[in-house]
C-alpha cells in the first residue's frame, strides 16, 4: 500500500518498490536427464544411476526461470537456490545460477532424502533467510512425488499454489492461475506463500557461456541436516523396484472397414 | 483399522474418482469413513452415503470450503485424523494439491498415486513415469495416500452409510479463489471416460483438431484427449493433455490418431484395454503399444471411421 500520498509518479513506484521487498527461494533437484531411458537394476534395488547423465528437473529449471524473470521485472530483489542432497548437486545449482539465481546453499547429505525431509530443511531454511516466496518444480522427475511444496507451505503455515501456469506479485499478494482437472483456477495468496511450477509457466533460457562463467564466481555455501536441526530419516522403506509389464504390439489392419470388425467383434469395445 | 477416504465433488454430485479411492481403500480392508466437505454440500454426501463398502460419511459444510484451498481442507482433515490408520484422496489435481499439506501437518511420508495395495502399509507405485515400479513400505502411524484411479475398478452403488455433521474448522484467510474457468463440454471426463479419441500434431491445425476428432468422439460417447505436442502447437487448451504431463488415463478403448508415442504420452494412456492407432508413418512408436493399427492418413480415414461406427 501506499505510504503517503503524493502526486509524483516516481515517488508513487519509490514507495511500492520499498514494500515489494520480495526474496526468493528456489529449490532445487538433481534427477537423471529426462532424455535417459531409465533401467531397473537386475537386483530390484532401485534404478541403474552409474555413468547416467544427469540433470536439474525440468519442472524446477521452470522455477528458476520464474524466479529470475521477477528478478528482472524489479518484482524480486534476490533469488537464492538451494539443492538437497550429494556433493554433485554443486553442478544443479551452478545451473540455476547459470540461469540467474543470485547464490546457492547446497545442504549436504548421502542419505536417501524423502520430500517430508526435504521439505524440513526447506523450512530451516527459510527460517534463516526469510525469502516472501518459495518457487518449487511442481514435481521431480525421478520419484514424481508431487509433495515437496506442498509439505513446505504446511510447515512454514503459508499459503500454497500448486500447478502454476501464471504468476503475477502485487501489494503482498500473488495471484496464480494453476492448471486443475477441466481447466484452470486463479488464487490470490498471502506472501509469504509458496508456489508450484507447471510445465506452462514459462520457457527457460538457455544458460550462455559467459552467464556459466559468471555462475561459477557466485557465492555457494554448504550446510548439512544437522546444521539445520533436521531429522532426515526415510519414513518409506523401498521394498524393491521392478519393471512394469510390457505391452507388445499388435497387429496392423489394413483399412477401416477392418478395423471397425476387430473393434467390434474380437475386442469388443465398440 | 479405519480409513478416512477424503471425496472428490462439486457439492452437487461425487466424482468419479472418489469412487475409485474407495475401491482402494476396500483393498486396503477395515472400516471406511468418507469425508466431504464443501458448501451445501447435501447431495453429494447422500450420493457418498451410498457407495458400498463405506460405513460412514462425515459432512463439514461452510462457505469457506467452496474453493476446496488446501490450506482450509487440510486444516479439517487434520483435526478429524485422530484414529485413522489410512487417508486416502484420488491423485487428482485436487488430491494432489490437499495431501502432502495433510502428510506434512501429520508429520508423516506421503504415498504418491499408489497403483496396487500388497497389504495395509506396503504398496506399489509408478516412479519414472510409469518406466520403473517402486514398492514401497511405510512405517508411518498413519499412512497418507493418494490414489491412481485408473489403477482400481470404482465401488458399486447401494449401500447406505450413516451421515454425520462435523463442524468446520476455522477459514485460514490465506488464500482466495479470483476465478475458475473450466472447460465446458457434454462429452465425458477424461479421467472417467470408456472411449477417449486422443489427437496429435498429425492433425495439423486446432481446427483439423474439432473437424476430424469431434464427430467420431460423438459416435462413440469418448472423451477428447491430445498429445502434448498438440497442445504446445495451440491445438487445443491444456486440460485435454495425456501423459507424464497431463492427465494419466486407462479407458476400454484408447483410439491415437497422428500421435507418433512420445514416452512421455505412452506413460500417460499405456494402461488403457485396447489401443488404436493411426499414423501415416509406419515407424510411429505409437504402433509398438497399440492392439490395432492403421497406417494411412487420418484425413481420410477418420472420417470414415466415424462413418463405421455409427
Amino acid at each position: 500500500m501506499l505510504g503517503r500520498l503524493s502526486n509524483s509518479t516516481s515517488e508513487i513506484i519509490e514507495t511500492t518498490e520499498k514494500e515489494m521487498f520480495v526474496k526468493i527461494l528456489v529449490p532445487v533437484k538433481r534427477v537423471i536427464d529426462y532424455n535417459v531411458k531409465v533401467r531397473v537394476k537386475a537386483d530390484g534395488t532401485g534404478v541403474d544411476l552409474a555413468n547416467v547423465k544427469m540433470s536439474m528437473n525440468p519442472f524446477d529449471e521452470i522455477a528458476v526461470e520464474e524466479a529470475v524473470r521477477l528478478r528482472e521485472a524489479g518484482t524480486a530483489t534476490e533469488v537464492i537456490a538451494v539443492s538437497c542432497g550429494l556433493a554433485a548437486c554443486q553442478e544443479t545449482l551452478r545451473t540455476a545460477m547459470a540461469i540467474g539465481a543470485d547464490r546457492g546453499i547446497l545442504v549436504e547429505s548421502d542419505a536417501d532424502l524423502q520430500p517430508l525431509a526435504v521439505a524440513k530443511l526447506l523450512k530451516a531454511l527459510c527460517d534463516r533467510e526469510q525469502p516472501q516466496l518459495v518457487i518449487c518444480g511442481k514435481q521431480a522427475i525421478d520419484d514424481d512425488a508431487n509433495q515437496t511444496a506442498q509439505m513446505l507451505a504446511a510447515l512454514t503455515g503459508w499459503s500454497q499454489a500448486t500447478f502454476a501456469s501464471k504468476v503475477v506479485i502485487a501489494d503482498g499478494k500473488a495471484n496464480v492461475t494453476r492448471e486443475i482437472d477441466g481447466g484452470l483456477e486463479t488464487l490470490q495468496v498471502a506472501l509469504p506463500a509458496v508456489i508450484s511450477a507447471d510445465l506452462r509457466l514459462n520457457e527457460p533460457r538457455y544458460a550462455t557461456l559467459p552467464n556459466i562463467m559468471k555462475a561459477k564466481k557466485k557465492p555457494l555455501d554448504t550446510v548439512t541436516p544437522a546444521d539445520l536441526g533436521v531429522d532426515v530419516a526415510p519414513r518409506l522403506a523401498t521394498v524393491k523396484v521392478s519393471e512394469p509389464s510390457g505391452r507388445s504390439a499388435g497387429i496392423k489392419v489394413a483399412d477401416v472397414a477392418e478395423l471397425v470388425n476387430k473393434l467390434r467383434n474380437e475386442a469388443k469395445v465398440i | 483399522m479405519t480409513i478416512l477416504v477424503i471425496a472428490e465433488h462439486d457439492n452437487l454430485s461425487l466424482k468419479a474418482a472418489t469412487l475409485n479411492t474407495v475401491a482402494a481403500a476396500v483393498k486396503i480392508g477395515g472400516e471406511i469413513d468418507v469425508l466431504v466437505a464443501g458448501t451445501d454440500c447435501g447431495a453429494a454426501a447422500s450420493e457418498a452415503a451410498q457407495l458400498q463398502g463405506v460405513a460412514r460419511v462425515k459432512v463439514a459444510d461452510a462457505a469457506h470450503y467452496a474453493a476446496q484451498t488446501a490450506e482450509n481442507l487440510g486444516a479439517l482433515i487434520v483435526a478429524n485424523a485422530a484414529g485413522y490408520s489410512h487417508i486416502l484422496a484420488p491423485a487428482t489435481t485436487c488430491g494432489k494439491n490437499l495431501l502432502p499439506r495433510v502428510a506434512a501437518l501429520l508429520d508423516v511420508a506421503q504415498i504418491s498415486e499408489i497403483t496396487a495395495v500388497e497389504s495395509a502399509d506396503t504398496f506399489v507405485r509408478p516412479i519414472y513415469a510409469g518406466n520403473a515400479l517402486a514398492t514401497v513400505r511405510s512405517a508411518d502411524p498413519v499412512k497418507v495416500i493418494t490414489v491412481r484411479t485408473t489403477a482400481f475398478d470404482p465401488v458399486a452403488t447401494g449401500g447406505s452409510a450413516a451421515i454425520e455433521n462435523i463442524s468446520a474448522t476455522a477459514d485460514s484467510g490465506l488464500s482466495q479463489l479470483q476465478s475458475r474457468e473450466l472447460t465446458k463440454s457434454e462429452r465425458p471426463e477424461l479421467g472417467a471416460a470408456k472411449v477417449i479419441v486422443s489427437g496429435g500434431r498429425g492433425l495439423g491445425s486446432g481446427d483439423n483438431f474439432h473437424h476430424l476428432l469431434e464427430p467420431l468422439a460423438d459416435k462413440l460417447g469418448a472423451a477428447l484427449g491430445a498429445s502434448r505436442a498438440a497442445v504446445d502447437a495451440g491445438f487445443v487448451p491444456n486440460d485435454y493433455q495425456v501423459g507424464q504431463t497431463g492427465k494419466i488415463v486407462a479407458p476400454q478403448l484408447y483410439i491415437a490418431v497422428g500421435i507418433s508415442g512420445a514416452i512421455q504420452h505412452l506413460a500417460g494412456m499405456k494402461d488403457s484395454k485396447v489401443i488404436v492407432a493411426i499414423n501415416k508413418d509406419p515407424d510411429a512408436p505409437i504402433f509398438q503399444v497399440a492392439d490395432y493399427g492403421l497406417v494411412a492418413d487420418l484425413f481420410e480415414v477418420v472420417p470414415q471411421l466415424a462413418e463405421a461406427v455409427g
